[in-house]
């Protein structure tokens, strides 16, 4: 039986007067991949970004319940939220590298943590780099602007980025919405790799993608948790009614 | 059509300035114009040397900006970043306010009180020297540079302060490692456009640096600049003597520098834009 | 990890005082010369002329000659300027890239100019060459040429905030390009347009190098009833006042006195185009919906 590695308790949020995610009690998986889908607008987004405290930097955002990693409330006033963030590692929708080289961005994250050699950069990179399958095709272009890449490159690349702070879990908030059908394969092909050593969630609304690349998946609907159950059985045999309209599209 | 005035204009000042300066040097070597080290039109041997003028204008321009530069590139930072929205609305025409300020203003109070500021703590003998028009200059230069710099630390998209943040950067660190550098080359254009009015300044420093057309480095003593020595001896000259026309040719030089600076500048900007996506 | 948040503090708390600093020096410099101009300033002081060499009496003539002149500067400058913003707006052809890149640069070389410059052309174009002498004509020509990139810019600002559906609004009802611009665009455009020659002028009040050197001068026994003639003017007047006068210390009220008159005439013909600026704003978007 696999531990939870994440867990949450009554979890509600606010923006505001705005309610936007109701009473979510949800446990993910280590070592898995979970998939949060639903229609626009249901909160998919707002509820990884509860996960890494990225919801923090948003005016008028209010949280009540908990959020627990490997059994700590990460919520709690003595949060270190900076390290949190090291821990919890998230890739964008669209992809963001900075204007620097390819070389530079996936370094940034162990930079700021600590004094570290370039040799020891140096491993770091090319390690993270082939952890996003990306290596073979920068590793003569390190110097490169992370600008002169492909889209599915630079998403990549921000795997990549994200992996060089050796996180424990991984969130992907529709990573592959803004790629091209081949390079949102590689994607997918490299999530059956992550999910060995990282806990990955991701965020889609696309429902092929959520029955092709996870182990679990969430339906969240209007910022309720409708339906959370092993994806197999949650896309053969979903127990929601509202579950099984929107997997049969009857609403998108 | 009204639109080409800009361009007559421009035009314009060229064919004055260089057909009035030009004719200096019908009598002036240009060589001993441009390298002279003394500025004694008014000898029986007259000398127009630039140089006097020229270190004087880079003596002013140069401390000013080292003063400024510094202060108002953190301001901007902190306007850009960190201050509260509110804040942010309230201070911002302030420093605009700064900007509004006459120039014989600032003359005024760097020949009253700056001053004597300045003697009261470092007791030097010269009353008005580089450093007192400097400091008066660095707070007219101050306005441009923050308003310029916070426009492109400002402009700097969401995307890269998110990206770092998530991957575990404090505030600060999201701020010096990812959005100043970003900002780099707007910066750099504020920077630029502060030099160019701090060259062209011309009554605050002519009231505050003591006027003394002297080859020197030192910030304690009295320099003139090139705009000084055009707006006080242009007054006492014969019209189409020798002077007067190397008066023109200092004008011409001050001119040329000026728009180098400007037209580097707008090709930055432009640069920039491209670049920026 | 502490030393990160540490770092942190430190770093905002430098940022925070050098914004101090730039506020503390506003503040000490309008504030010095508000202290002392303050007990120098009465209705009297502002239209009576200066007696004694300048160490009594007022500074009505360099108020009166400053009003004519920036008048004067802006009857030249504000057609010119806002005819510019029209054409560059409205009218230009965004295919005449070359046309409009060698106009827009020279507007942003002329801002660039120093204005002492602007004084040797001045003297050079209108003092010398066209024989206008030493006049308020002359300096009003060398300031309308200094405030044109002003206007311009400030007034093609205000035509580019005007939304483009107002435009083909006026088109789809048969309106000829002119009658679009002149009814549906310069209506909205003109707050904005106020605030561009509210700061023209507020710019050429206080400018002293280019009158020095065209027309300014320091004592004239009368008001002046032509365009030709010499006139005192605000800036000049303090220039002359704190560095040239027979013994500035006697003259010291005066100076400051004069200097307060510039300041607040300055700074409020600002702080007016501001406001007029955020209003003008804040309504617009209200409407852009």
């Amino acid at each position: 039986m696999t531990e939870a590695k994440i867990q949450t308790r009554g979890l509600n949020l606010w923006f505001g007067r705005k309610q936007v995610l109701e009473n979510i009690d949800l446990d993910i998986l280590a070592n898995s991949v979970t998939a949060i889908m639903g229609p626009s607008g249901c909160g998919k987004s707002t509820f990884i970004r509860v996960l890494n405290r990225m919801n923090d930097i948003t005016l008028g955002c209010r949280i009540t319940g908990s959020v627990l990693i490997d059994n700590e409330d990460i919520y709690s006033p003595s949060t270190d939220v900076v390290k949190l963030r090291t821990r919890v590692g998230m890739v964008f929708q669209k992809p963001n590298p900075f204007p620097k080289s390819v070389y530079d961005n996936v370094a940034f994250g162990p930079r700021i943590q600590r004094r570290t050699s370039k040799k020891e950069l140096d491993v770091i990179v090319e390690e993270s780099l082939k952890g996003a399958a990306l290596w073979d095709e920068v590793k003569d272009r390190l110097n490169d602007s992370a600008l002169d890449l492909s889209g599915g490159q630079q998403q990549r690349l921000c795997i990549a980025r994200a992996l060089a702070v050796k996180p424990e879990v991984i969130l992907m908030d529709e990573p592959c919405s803004a790629l091209d059908p081949s390079a949102t394969a590689k994607i997918e092909q490299l999530m059956a790799e992550l999910k060995k050593k990282y806990t990955v969630v991701i965020v889609t609304h696309n429902m092929q993608q959520a029955a092709r690349v996870s182990d679990y998946t969430a339906f969240l609907y209007v910022g309720k948790l409708v339906e959370y159950d092993l994806t197999d059985d949650i896309f053969e045999n979903p127990k929601n009614r509202l579950t099984e309209n929107y997997i049969t599209g009857r609403f998108g | 059509m009204a639109a080409l005035a800009s361009v007559l204009i421009v035009v314009l000042i060229f064919v004055f300035l260089f057909s009035n300066g030009l004719q200096a040097f019908r009598d002036i070597d240009v060589v001993s114009f441009l390298t002279g080290t003394i500025w004694q039109p008014v000898s029986e041997q007259p000398k127009y040397g630039l140089v006097p003028m020229l270190t004087g204008s880079l003596l002013v321009t140069g401390l000013s900006i080292l003063f400024s530069v510094p202060i108002s590139i953190l301001c901007a930072t902190y306007l850009s970043q960190v201050a509260s929205p509110t804040f942010r609305e309230i201070v911002k025409p302030i420093i605009e306010m700064l900007a509004a300020i006459p120039s014989v203003v600032y003359g005024f109070v760097a020949l009253i009180i700056i001053a004597d500021v300045i003697q009261g703590i470092l007791h030097n003998p010269i009353r008005l020297n580089a450093l007192n028009a400097s400091i008066v200059l660095s707070l007219m230069v101050a306005p441009t540079i923050i308003s310029i710099s916070e426009d492109a630390i400002s402009s700097v998209p969401y995307e890269y302060k998110e990206a770092a943040l998530a991957l575990g950067a404090s505030k600060w660190e999201m701020i010096s490692k990812v959005v100043l550098p970003s900002s780099l080359s707007g910066i750099f254009v504020a920077v630029m456009l502060g030099v160019g009015r701090a060259i062209g300044e011309t009554m605050a420093v002519l009231m505050a640096a003591g006027n003394a057309a002297v080859v020197s480095l030192n910030p304690l003593d009295s320099v003139e600049t090139m705009t000084a020595v055009i707006a006080i001896e242009m007054g006492e000259v014969t019209f189409n003597s020798t002077h007067f026309y190397a008066l023109f040719a200092v004008g011409g030089v001050l001119f040329l520098f000026t728009l180098a600076i400007n037209l580097v500048a707008q090709v930055i900007v432009r640069r920039y834009k491209e670049l920026g996506r | 990890m502490t030393s990160k948040s540490t770092t942190q503090t430190i770093a905002f708390l430098v940022l925070r005082l050098c914004t101090a600093a730039i506020l503390i020096a506003v503040f000490l410099l309008v504030g010095f010369l508000v202290w002392n101009g303050a007990p120098v300033m009465s209705l009297q002081f502002l239209i009576e002329s200066p007696r004694e060499g300048m160490t009594a009496g007022g500074v009505f003539p360099a108020i009166v000659g400053t009003f004519y002149l920036t008048l004067l500067t802006l009857l030249f400058a504000l057609p010119l300027g806002v005819g510019a913003a029209i054409y560059l707006s409205e009218y230009a052809d965004p295919r005449r890239r070359r046309t409009l890149y060698i106009i827009r640069t020279a507007t942003v070389v002329l801002a660039g100019i120093p204005s002492i410059v602007y004084g040797l052309l001045g003297l050079g174009l209108f003092v010398l060459f066209l024989r206008l002498g030493f006049s308020l004509l002359s300096s009003a020509l060398t300031l309308s040429f200094l405030t044109l990139p002003v206007i311009v810019s400030a007034s093609e600002e205000a035509l580019r905030t005007v939304p483009m559906s107002y435009r083909e609004g006026a088109l789809a009802l048969g309106a000829t390009k002119w009658q679009v611009v002149r009814d549906a665009v310069l209506p909205f455009a003109t707050p904005g347009i106020l605030t561009a020659c509210v700061l023209g002028v507020a710019r050429a009040a206080g400018e002293t190098a280019p009158i020095l050197l065209t027309g300014a001068a320091y004592f004239l026994p009368q008001l002046p009833h032509s365009v030709f003639q010499q006139f005192m003017a605000l800036p000049f007047h303090i220039f002359i006042l704190s560095t040239q006068s027979v013994d500035p210390r006697l003259t010291r009220p005066l100076q400051f006195g004069t200097v307060l008159v510039l300041l607040l005439l300055v700074l409020s013909l600002n702080t007016v185009a501001i406001v007029v600026r955020s209003r003008y704003r804040r309504k617009y978007r209200r409407v852009s919906g």
